[in-house]
């Protein structure tokens, strides 16, 4: 089939932008999108223009490096896919599609579809962790977990980190991320520990970064490729209540540096 | 050349204790006066630069992807292996270390992997600790499943995404060194080189990939964990990124190159499509319990497979291996897969497919309990294929998984150049000639997390008070060979892009030097090579500068390396005649067709080295030697 793409492109981080059009010939239904892509680059190498710029990785829907908006939809309009597993069948021989990067002020774009997501590896720093050294764990049985609780704790556990639930937010929120990450935890015994700690620090960073707040849109749940649900955010504004309760009462969770 | 392999001495169930005795210490309040750098975030690089900066040394780490948590350790679906005999089956230390070894076809070095075993516990603890939420019975302890090549339950796991939970729990240990200032880590930074001075590795060469800058940076030891080198077949189940760079370069400056003919070959992948396919897919071995394989009896049959009778189906595996059938181990059932296929019975447009059945198994238990045992890997291949697995049979195709070769690594997991450590997939030492289901993961943690941490210390506390830095002689002069590099890929503006290269050469290193291989065939490739080589050199096209986000450029960079390390591949393929593990070589089997092993000539590790720009590298060999166990054929008949 043939497609007509309108791409952003973007030189470079200071570069202002545009979308340009780009006529994608010879498309497959078995091709993934990301592998239409690797056509068109190759024909736009054989006529010496730049191919354009996108992440991508594993290709298998699972290192989260994969980020781009089709027809305004981040990672397509294929539910609980990535781009790199989002297939040409879905497409019509004809169609023009619209392929952006991620947009949000915490994301600079640095070329074309490449955005710089660093943000939320920040916010991982500030507390996504239990502070355990390696050596001396106990045995890891001794503490038994209900299989409800670790089940609850590996939904939110499957966040790929790909950032779409921020370009989906009218706010640019990540709280999506951050819930999924402070659920994991807080469903668990070990993460109870360091839980006011740690909600604290990874909100106080989330909103550093310059990442909006939730005004529940419910973008985030249906755009995320592991179907991560709002729920969540539910669960993180509960654990972020019982932080600020502790800390009025007098122990302040400012002093904590996860050492 | 001699090969020190610095295993101890003494009975082998007391060699780790004896050894982390005898090794050097560094005194806490001294140990920040080192530095280490780190090549590689996945589960071994990335437990490594945490580890080693949670003991108080400065630790830089690099990774190509733009967040450490993104290396592919993260795809690994099925689980990891340890020691731990929670189910009360028979596990122990000795069962784990027999059956990786038997596995590995008695081509690994026995200590190294009974140590293996002996750390996989501790791992499982560790991650527990850190908050992986692995599966877990209703009593609340942990559930194990079983894999191939062993017969008790040992393998826990994380749902189907057992490496994105371990990597994710490396990464957050990794992230909280970061956030207390004793990691610096540096995202999207490829390394381009390994700096050597005075005979010791002291840093390396890294190009920044959105500046494009490339600068050097100087340590009192190197870690390489930067993966393996499946992609130099093009098609793989590796990330797009994977590559052989690091390794390869420090090759080069000196590092033996262990055992690269052996390489595995997955046999449950989604078959290719066409010439635009960019990567495989891997399907998990544990559709193999449910799953039964065939192909048509008559060649070339085009009917849906649904209406082929029962007595026009040739259920080859049940037929070949009656005591093992459709769980044979991994290089058996490829081989067995290629072998119909070659002959023209495989199904498919291209013919390049056999066909995963669960018609039977639906009949035995009901639709409902397979979706529940397998429903994501189903809607996986719906998504990618198009096609319900439900009520058509799956088609698959064995594909290039992992690899067990790498560079050679001492006791102490230090390579042949002093202060060059290599860890995970990146190194030769616990795998042998083929790795079983849920043992790579258990690998990579037991280097980062059990074992450099207190060998590294020893050399440091030998070598490492000899300080350098970048303005060295050495540095310069690889950093201006890497920019030279750059920009000769630059200049060439020929007229073929990187990946055509990249798709000749994985097309032919497929063809001769895959799932079985042949005298007169590596031959071929080893003519064709340099070829290709030739080819690149002239007449490739890397669009844009250097100075920028450059990704033809980056790709070019890892197929120069590739040009050259397929070479060496094949060489050390075409050296070992024998077959072992997943290197089939076809002169070198029983009468029924199965790998001929030759332990009177090749019971030993290849390690290569290398001699300069068109010589021939030369051959070092470290003599396996065991102590505790009976070499013996596999038969699983």
């Amino acid at each position: 089939m043939k497609l007509t793409l309108h791409v952003w492109r973007q030189k470079s981080r200071d570069d202002k932008g545009r979308l340009e059009i780009i006529e994608a010939n010879n498309v497959s239904t078995h091709m993934s999108f990301l592998e239409m892509l690797d056509v068109v680059n190759e024909d736009l190498i054989a006529k010496g223009i730049d191919p354009i710029h996108f992440d991508h990785d594993c290709r298998e829907g699972i290192c989260g490096m994969c980020s781009m908006v089709i027809n305004g939809v981040a990672h397509g309009h294929q539910k609980g896919t990535t781009v790199c597993q989002l297939h040409m069948r879905y497409f019509n021989d004809g169609d023009h599609i619209f392929i952006e990067p991620w947009r949000a002020k915490a994301f600079p774009i640095l070329k074309d579809l490449v955005v710089d997501r660093s943000a939320l590896d920040r916010i991982m720093r500030a507390g996504g962790f239990i502070s355990v050294r390696t050596g001396g764990a106990p045995d890891g049985n001794a503490i038994p977990i209900p299989k409800d609780d670790a089940e609850k704790s590996m939904d939110a556990a499957a966040c790929i980190g790909c950032g779409a639930c921020v370009a989906a937010c009218p706010n640019a929120s990540a709280m999506l991320f951050v819930a999924a990450k402070v659920s994991q935890f807080a469903y668990l015994p070990q993460g109870r520990v360091e839980r006011e700690k740690r909600v604290s620090a990874m909100v106080a960073q989330m909103d550093a970064e310059g990442f909006g707040s939730c005004t529940n849109h419910y973008e985030c749940e249906a755009v995320c490729p592991k179907e991560i649900p709002a729920s969540m955010i539910a669960k993180m504004n509960r654990e972020y209540c019982r932080a600020l309760k502790k800390e009025t009462c007098g122990e302040s969770a400012k002093s904590w540096a996860g050492a | 050349m001699k090969l020190e392999s610095k295993v101890p001495s003494g009975p082998l169930a007391d060699k780790w204790d004896k050894h982390i005795f005898d090794l050097k210490l560094i005194n806490p309040a001294n140990k920040r006066k080192y530095s280490v750098i780190v090549v590689g975030s996945g589960l071994a690089g990335a437990s490594a630069a945490a580890s080693l900066a949670e003991l108080g040394y400065n630790v830089s780490c690099f990774c190509y992807q733009d967040s450490p948590r993104r290396a592919h350790s993260i795809a690994a679906q099925g689980g990891i292996n340890a020691a731990k005999n929670y189910q009360n089956d028979g596990d122990s230390v000795y069962r784990l270390f027999y059956d990786t070894i038997k596995g590995g076809d008695f081509r690994s070095r026995e200590a190294n992997v009974y140590r293996l075993a002996q750390v996989s516990a501790a791992i499982i603890d560790q991650c527990v600790a850190q908050g992986v939420p692995f599966g877990r019975e209703y009593g609340g302890l942990l559930a194990n499943r079983s894999f191939g090549g062993a017969q008790v339950s040992r393998t826990f796991y994380a749902r189907g995404q057992t490496g994105q939970q371990l990597l994710l729990g490396a990464y957050s240990a990794l992230s909280r060194q970061i956030g207390l200032g004793t990691v610096k880590m540096y995202n999207r930074s490829e390394m381009l080189d390994l700096v050597v001075v005075d005979g010791h590795a002291k840093g390396i060469v890294v190009r920044d990939m959105i500046s494009g800058k490339i600068s050097s940076y100087a340590a009192d030891a190197v870690i390489l964990a930067t993966g393996g080198y499946a992609n130099v077949f093009y098609l793989s189940t590796n990330a797009k990124g994977c590559n052989v760079t690091a390794i390869y370069r420090a090759h080069k400056k000196g590092a033996l190159f262990a055992n690269p003919c052996y390489t595995q070959i997955h046999p449950t992948c989604i078959p290719v499509t066409g010439d635009y396919q960019s990567k495989l897919t891997l399907m998990s071995e544990s559709l193999r319990n449910d799953g039964r394989i065939w192909v048509p009896k008559t060649k070339g049959d085009k009917r849906n497979p649904n209406s082929i009778p029962e007595n026009e189906r040739d259920y080859y595996l049940e037929r070949k291996y009656p005591a093992y059938g459709n769980l044979a181990p991994r290089d058996i059932s490829s081989r067995s897969a290629k072998e119909a296929c070659d002959a023209g019975y495989g199904v498919g447009e291209t013919g390049k497919g056999v066909y995963l059945d669960f018609t039977d198994a639906f009949n035995r238990v009901g639709k409902a309990v397979i979706a529940e045992r397998y429903g994501n890997l189903f809607e996986m291949y719906e998504r990618i294929t198009g096609e319900d697995p439900y009520s058509v049979p799956m088609r698959i195709y064995p594909a290039p998984h992992y690899t067990m070769g790498g560079l050679w690594v001492d006791y102490n997991l230090m390579s042949n150049v002093p202060g060059l450590h290599v860890l995970g997939e990146a190194n030769f030492s616990d795998h042998g000639a083929n790795r079983l289901g849920a043992s790579a993961l258990m690998q990579g943690l037991a280097d980062g997390y059990f074992v450099i941490p207190y060998t590294i210390g020893d050399y440091l506390a030998n070598h490492g008070k000899v300080k350098v830095n970048t303005d060295h002689a050495e540095f310069r002069k690889a950093e201006a060979e890497a920019v030279d590099r750059t920009k000769k890929m630059l200049s060439i503006k020929g007229k073929r892009s990187v990946d055509s290269i990249h798709k000749e050469l994985g097309h032919v290193m497929w063809e001769y030097c895959g799932m079985g291989r042949n005298e007169a065939g590596l031959k071929t490739a080893l003519k064709r090579i340099p070829e290709i080589r030739d080819e690149f050199w002239k007449n490739v096209t890397v669009l844009g500068s250097g100075e920028e986000i450059n990704h033809s450029l980056e790709k070019a960079g890892r197929l120069a390396d590739f040009l050259e390390f397929a070479e060496l591949m094949c060489t050390d393929a075409l050296n070992r005649n024998e077959s072992c593990g997943g290197h089939f070589r076809e002169e070198y089997q029983t009468p029924e067709g199965e790998a001929q092993r030759n332990d009177q000539d090749y019971c030993f590790v290849s390690c290569w080295e290398y001699k300069g720009p068109g010589a021939a590298p030369e051959l070092h060999k470290e003599p396996l030697t065991f102590e505790s166990i009976h070499l013996a054929q596999r038969s699983y008949k």
